[in-house]
């Protein structure tokens, strides 16, 4: 989550779930917590009970809208305009908490002359290469301070590495989502104007950049009244000060655009101007959809990242571990330390192999170059360059937007593992999918192998889950799994195993890695299942005694310590697997410190040093937490504090202070270079260093802001099974959102299998006015097609008043539809899937697609089937001027040559 | 219409072992002769009622788990019995969901006993069309071979166009995809080992 | 079955002897359970805090093992309802709890450039939108979503949707009442109905015979025979449970405590206070249903906090054990039959008992 991560230095959510309760205003945007969460929806209920405004701002009244206080119905993908309109409001009223804005954000901070903003280049900011589509970030920079202050032990490495910094090849590899843990170095430490009256502070800058933002420009482009906006900016102004915190609450709702990671820099902007970071009530929380999204970034299977949001090595940058530190050699904060945990992982994994004289065997781990992320994978599969997939719990081809492109892809494999429980489409695209019946999939000419590995459910193995708020919580296993079926640590264990016997006389380097690694886990019952609670020691980290670690203070850069994932040391502190505590709730404080165990060393809110003044004592007697305690000399409170614990609130570093060291006693944002909250960005992400709105890349509306009509650097992957819908087109004039609902579970494979769930939603179907249902004459209860330059695809019409046209200021009415994407041909309850309609457009920074917002034309009736529905389609992109979309045999090469669009990858 | 009026012979049930029981069994001995005359209420209890037990009470365990859904994290409690799990309800210690739970996590139980559940190795070899069966063993070996094979295939020592070539060290011919319902130590082991043979198109549903 | 409406000039409902209708303190001593015996327990099910995700529906059936639902008792073929998220459709033999949902819209008469602003009515801030009551608006309406007395009582505090129309979606878990006087109960001629030692009302599987007496006996419509099995199934309030000192799963289950379960008269005080509480804020609309023991049932062991009129949520307003009248009716005829069966009895009781 670059979103976060560049605003605060970690990307996670800042509070956790029950501290919602002590919000005095919750905000609920990008998210229909009430439906996709509703067990910790409780919380806001919680705090509605005491007395708490309750805001939903979303295009659809949800479930969540039902029991808010106030919906506000903005059309899909104008949140920017809506929230930079807040900022404005709050920077143009003075209502901003200005004792926290200048101690604990970069507003006083100075940027170089050579910035220019979006305002002046029509919706472009300085850097911008038309050619590649991308920022050179270099004027985004701060002034730095005079004497310029260098910050690395080795400047002319370091300042290299700024420039290749820059390179189209090394933005592409997400550099960005690594600061995930760390906020994202930048080379020195800025002027400061105090006073924020310098033209050039980050305060300034902000006042001009969101000037347009008024009322009336946020009515015009969300669709919405003046009036409903000031209501909210009150309710959150007024819900904002010393003695009150107001919560903002996302989830994709706002990273599934093509300015995903910008929407939520947005929001952190504006909470960190009303000073609710790091404070009770208060804060950003992020939702996360599933069990482990946060582990599986924490600890990730992400082609960008290490463990501990370390970033894979880039080969252009990081050929040597002296390279790969070296941006943060010298740095302040506690990214400082990241050659103590690169090495302590490179022991974890190579144990006694991994030795100072040979740089602890860096050079075992692969490099990346570019963006290898699964979006780019899947079209490197169609054009036959990839053999082998392993699908291990994710169902792409329902799941994921464009399954007609999913499948082409599985199609063009030498083999595909899957592991699942149930038999899922991806496992059978070659026998069933949508182009088995248009011909133009047929199993006779589908070469892909296909291993259906059966899986252990989640109470048939045990391991830990890291939920929405950072919390590892332990599952003991409760049975062992049927048949065939395995946990995935015992299938990658024993595929290891097997490997390594395979190539155990081998001398060729590229195996050593492989035949080197620690690979010695303790097995346990007939099947042999691998010991889950050594895995997560491993990940924990050792001394030089061997024994656990407890801190990640405690790692070093000599290989005296291991461990697999810094962010995670802690989690078996005295050597105690902390993330099985199961104290009851009713026995312990409101923290609830000894349920689980959460990174980053317990500490259950982010940055919770905020949540006291400058001089460490509680803003306000109702929002106390964590303060300094004069007489005990440490900090102290509800939480564990989120900043050392002895350093006294007037500390300031000396010169030549490192990491940590060089973060004053009033810098709670530990994990960035300056210890502030970022509400300018010199760096961190790709698409700018500050907001701005650009309409959706299918969009039906015009910019009303700047000529630039949808994000510069939008990542796009062309080809026949990837058309895009010209924005503002006639042929494709409705907006179309989509979402889950209570009762499924993302692609189905966890619920369309189930009777009692199946049952409560049995169908697919769409969602769509009753003005929308005049205009295109459906009809509540039968069937409708949507089309887009991708495919058609079929649904049930609801009509309701929940859904509703946008009619904008000059008189154009935006129409909306809503569509669930849980259904597919497998399981009880079936329909087409959703997915189908949408194509792949990207956020630069994240490689997350667009599937919030697309366009389609939906008619009424039951879609063509066969030959015919390739002929339907075809006839839509040709009126619509889109290249064409017809492909040869699994979908490898177009039929006929394509006008006006390029046919390979780029 | 007024019960005591008719009084159908299966309430006897079958067990009539003395004329006593069989008395105290029959509900109008006891609604004549108890506090209950209407025979509504105790006089009208059966044996299967008298033997009511919840199942709770007669588990052979408790398991800790976590509902595997969405990302709250509701802490579950799995009763197992008899090696089988007969409930999963929410844990009631927890301070995150205080012992509740959704539509999906309450459907936990059909979730993992599901009788559609797959549970033995299917295979579907290229260009068939059909499913065939498998050993787990076999299906292993042949895996192995298989990761081999796109390993050196698509193994590269270098990378980037031909005047600024990088020392890159990794395979191009094998891709993963995991969900989010993978434990942290399984995603550990997974990114080890293929980082160890080089695999970097290693992705999550968290890009997603 | 006879039945008697309201305006039956029978009624009196004011029968000091009459056991089968008016406030009944103590259901389980009624129904022969000593002194001591647990408290009645019931469901407070407060409609204003339901966020309609149906934990309720599903925990209930993975405790009670029911079948996929439909309203006859056999597998259903599974198709969309089109009422709005509610594809339950009503209590069952297989659905013992039921969430509906229902989408009330009204359209605001504004005169630009002011709106309505929801939530603000009630602190006077702004000023209140007006209700367009007029034929001509009402017609813009949909009626299949619609409910035209609803809609004149709308009530504002639950949000809207933008200038021109507020919408409201009002969601509701329905369950057996547990009746102070339950019509299921008394027309059973098996014994198969009991009533608890916790009050509540529980049919017996294994006494059960299929004569569906119990079916037309209920005020609510809530007790349903499955068609595959024959036998009548209904919500027992996780009667197993209760022996195991839990509550039931649905309670359990429920994530906002929209569902709440304990001692009934507990429960009433909290309702009561829910009550005062949403009324204080302005939301005049708000009401108990089932609480009232002077009910034509004697007051619901499982009760709800309304926020509309019953018949929108599908309840009936005004419902009545349809036993009421029975003693009356069969004043002459049950005395001859009860002295049969007495003559019966105390001929089989004379021979064993020794005293």
């Amino acid at each position: 989550m670059p979103g976060l991560g560049a605003s605060f230095g970690r990307g996670g959510a800042t509070n956790f779930l029950e501290d919602l309760a002590n919000s005095d205003c919750i905000v609920i945007e990008g998210s229909n917590m009430a439906e996709c969460h509703p067990v910790g929806f409780q919380w806001v209920m919680e705090a509605k009970a005491r007395g708490a405004k309750i805001v939903h701002i979303d295009p659809r009244f949800t479930r969540t809208s039902a029991v808010a206080d106030l919906h506000v119905p903005l059309r899909i993908g104008t949140d920017i305009a809506f929230l930079g309109g807040l900022i404005r409001y709050v920077l143009d009223n003075d209502l901003y908490f200005r004792d926290y804005v200048v101690a604990y954000t970069n507003a006083a901070a100075l940027v170089g002359e050579e910035f220019v903003d979006t305002e002046e280049l029509d919706g472009l900011f300085s850097g911008f290469d038309a050619e590649t589509n991308h920022y050179d970030e270099a004027s985004w920079q701060y002034e730095p301070e005079e004497p310029p202050h260098s910050g690395s032990d080795d400047p002319a490495g370091a300042a290299e590495q700024d420039s290749s910094e820059q390179h189209p090849d090394v933005k592409d590899a997400d550099r960005a989502q690594a600061a995930g843990s760390g906020g994202p170095p930048i080379p020195a430490k800025p002027k400061r104007d105090d006073t924020l009256q310098h033209p050039r502070t980050v305060f300034q800058i902000l006042k001009r950049h969101f000037a347009r933002y008024t009322p009336e420009m946020v009515a015009e482009v969300c669709g919405i009244e003046p009036e409903v906006f000031e209501q909210v900016a009150r309710w959150v102004t007024e819900n904002s000060n010393r003695e009150r915190t107001t919560a903002w609450v996302y989830s994709v709702g706002w990273t599934q655009h093509s300015v995903g990671a910008q929407y939520i820099r947005t929001a952190s902007i504006l909470q960190t101007l009303l000073g609710n970071i790091g404070r009770p009530g208060g804060g950003i929380m992020a939702l996360r959809g599933h069990a482990s999204i946060q582990g599986s970034t924490d600890v990730p299977t992400l082609f960008n990242l290490l463990p501990g949001y370390l970033p894979m090595p880039h080969a252009m940058q990081h050929q040597t571990l002296d390279e790969y530190v070296a941006d943060a050699a010298g740095k302040a904060g506690f990214w400082g330390n990241k050659r103590a945990y690169t090495v302590s992982l490179l022991k974890a994994w190579f144990g006694d192999a991994a030795q100072p004289e040979n740089d602890f065997r860096f050079d075992w781990i692969p490099k990346i170059n570019g963006d290898h992320s699964s979006y780019r994978t899947i079209t490197d599969m169609i054009q036959g360059k990839v053999s082998g997939y392993f699908l291990v719990g994710e169902n792409p081809t329902v799941g994921h937007p464009n399954g007609r492109m999913n499948r082409f892809g599985l199609a063009n494999l030498d083999w595909l593992v899957v592991r699942d429980l149930q038999m899922i489409e991806s496992a059978t695209f070659w026998q069933e999918s949508p182009e088995v019946e248009t011909g133009e999939l047929a199993p006779e000419t589908i070469g892909t192998e296909v291993f259906f590995m059966p899986c252990a459910s989640h109470v048939e193995k045990e391991g830990t889950f890291t939920q929405t708020q950072r919390m590892l919580q332990w599952r003991e296993k409760a049975v062992e799994p049927p048949g065939d079926a395995r946990s995935d640590l015992w299938f990658y264990y024993h595929l290891g195993r097997i490997l390594r016997e395979r190539l155990k006389d081998s001398t060729d380097p590229r195996d050593q890695a492989l035949l080197h690694m620690t690979w010695d886990y303790p097995l346990h019952g007939e099947t042999q299942d691998p010991d889950a609670e050594a895995v997560l020691r491993e990940i924990n980290g050792t001394g030089p005694d061997g024994a656990p670690l407890s801190t990640y203070i405690d790692m070093k850069d000599d290989g005296s310590t291991s461990g697999g994932c810094w962010i995670y040391t802690g989690v078996y502190a005295d050597g105690v697997n902390q993330a099985a505590r199961r104290k009851p709730a009713k026995e312990q404080g409101a923290v609830a410190s000894e349920w689980g165990w959460a990174w980053p060393l317990n500490r259950r809110m982010l940055y919770n040093r905020a949540s006291a003044d400058p001089d460490g004592k509680p803003w306000s007697e109702r929002k106390k937490y964590v303060y300094w305690d004069e007489a005990a000399g440490e900090w102290t409170g509800a939480d564990v504090p989120d900043f050392e614990k002895t350093k006294r609130p007037d500390y300031v570093p000396p010169d030549g202070a490192k990491a940590q060291d060089a973060l004053a006693g009033n810098d709670p944002f530990v994990m960035q270079g300056d210890g502030k909250a970022w509400l300018y960005a010199p760096a961190g992400l790709v698409d700018g260093p500050l907001p701005t709105h650009y309409e959706p890349v299918e969009s039906v509306v015009e910019n009303a802001f700047y000529k630039q009509q949808a994000s510069p650097t939008v990542e796009r992957i062309e080809g026949p099974w990837n058309r895009e819908n010209p924005s503002r087109s006639e042929i494709f004039p409705f907006q179309v959102t989509t979402y889950r609902l209570t009762e499924h579970h993302t692609a189905g494979g966890m619920s369309r299998t189930l009777p009692y769930l199946s049952e409560l939603q049995p169908e697919f179907f769409v969602e769509v006015s009753p003005e929308l249902a005049a205009l295109r004459g459906l009809t509540h209860g039968d069937f409708a097609t949507l089309v887009s330059a991708r495919t058609a695809i079929e649904a049930k019409v609801l009509v309701t008043e929940r859904i509703r046209p946008i009619k904008l200021r000059d008189g154009q009415v935006v129409h909306q539809i809503g569509m669930p994407y849980h259904w597919s041909y497998s399981g009880l309850s079936t329909g087409d899937s959703a997915n189908d309609l949408l194509g792949i457009v990207l956020d630069a920074n994240t490689h997350i697609q667009e599937d919030k917002v697309s366009t389609a034309d939906i008619v009424p009736g039951r879609r063509p089937r066969g030959q015919e529905l390739l002929e339907f389609v075809e006839d839509y992109r040709r009126r619509a001027g889109v290249a064409s979309g017809r492909v040869g045999v699994n979908g490898r090469a177009p039929v006929e040559a394509s006008s006006g669009h390029t046919e390979t990858g780029s | 219409m007024p019960r005591h009026l008719e009084q159908p012979d299966r309430a006897r049930g079958g067990s009539i072992d003395g004329v006593k029981t069989w008395l105290d069994a029959w509900p109008v001995f006891r609604q004549l002769t108890g506090s209950d005359p209407l025979g509504r209420g105790k006089a009208a209890r059966s044996r299967a009622t008298e033997a009511v037990v919840s199942r709770t009470a007669t588990a052979d365990r408790v398991a800790k788990s976590v509902c595997p859904f969405c990302a709250v994290g509701c802490a579950q409690k799995v009763y197992v019995e008899d090696g089988r799990i007969t409930q999963i309800e929410g844990d009631p210690d927890s301070p995150v969901n205080r012992g509740r739970l959704c539509p999906k996590g309450s459907a936990s139980k059909q979730l993992v006993t599901s009788p559609s559940r797959v549970t033995k190795v299917r295979y579907r070899r290229p260009y068939g069309t059909e499913w065939e069966d498998l050993e787990l063993d076999t299906a292993m070996e042949m895996i192995a071979d298989r990761v081999l094979e796109a390993r050196r295939k698509g193994w590269q020592d270098e990378d980037g166009p031909p005047d600024n070539r990088h020392r890159v060290n990794r395979t191009m011919g094998i891709a993963s995809l995991g969900g989010a319902t993978l434990d942290n130590e399984e995603n550990y082991l997974m990114k080890k080992l293929y980082s160890a043979l080089g695999a970097i198109q290693i992705e999550n549903q968290a890009r997603i | 079955m006879t039945s008697i409406s309201s305006a039956s000039p029978a009624f009196t409902g004011k029968d000091p002897n009459n056991r089968l209708f008016g406030p009944l303190p103590d259901v389980q001593g009624d129904a022969g359970y000593e002194a001591g015996h647990p408290e009645r327990v019931g469901f407070f099910t407060d409609t204003s805090v339901c966020i309609g995700c149906k934990a309720c529906e599903v925990a209930c059936k993975e405790w009670n093992t029911l079948p996929m639902d439909d309203s006859h008792g056999t597998r259903d073929t599974m198709g969309l309802s089109g009422m709005s998220y509610d594809n339950t459709g009503q209590l069952g033999a297989n659905s013992w709890r039921h969430v509906a949902f229902i989408e009330q819209v009204r359209t605001v008469d504004l005169p630009m450039p002011t709106f309505g602003r929801p939530g603000d009515d009630r602190q006077g801030s702004g000023p209140s939108p007006a209700v367009s009551g007029d034929a001509g608006s009402q017609a813009h309406m949909q009626a299949s979503v619609l409910n035209a007395e609803a809609l004149s009582e709308f009530d504002p505090q639950t949000g809207q949707s933008g200038t021109d129309k507020q919408v409201r979606w009002l969601m509701s878990s329905d369950v057996c009442k547990h009746c102070t006087h339950a019509g299921c109960l008394d027309v059973c001629p098996t014994g198969a109905l009991f009533r608890t030692e916790f009050g509540t009302v529980v049919v017996q599987g294994d006494i059960c015979n299929g004569c569906g007496y119990c079916v037309p006996a209920c005020p609510y419509g809530v007790i349903d025979r499955r068609e595959d099995d024959g036998r009548v199934f209904k919500c027992t309030m996780c009667y197993d449970r209760l022996t195991d000192g839990l509550m039931p799963a649905c309670a359990t289950a429920c994530p906002t405590q929209s569902i709440q379960f304990g001692d009934l008269d507990e429960l009433q005080a909290r309702a009561d206070a829910r009550l005062a509480t949403l009324q204080s804020q302005g939301v005049e609309t708000a009401r108990l249903y089932g609480r009232d023991e002077d009910d034509g049932v004697g007051g619901n062991g499982a009760f709800f906090l309304l926020l509309d009129e019953p018949e929108v949520y599908g309840l009936p307003p005004d419902p009545i054990v349809t036993t009421r009248d029975l003693p009356a009716m069969w004043k002459a005829a049950g005395k001859a039959a009860l002295m049969i069966v007495g003559v019966a009895a105390s001929a089989v009781l004379g021979s064993r008992r020794p005293r």
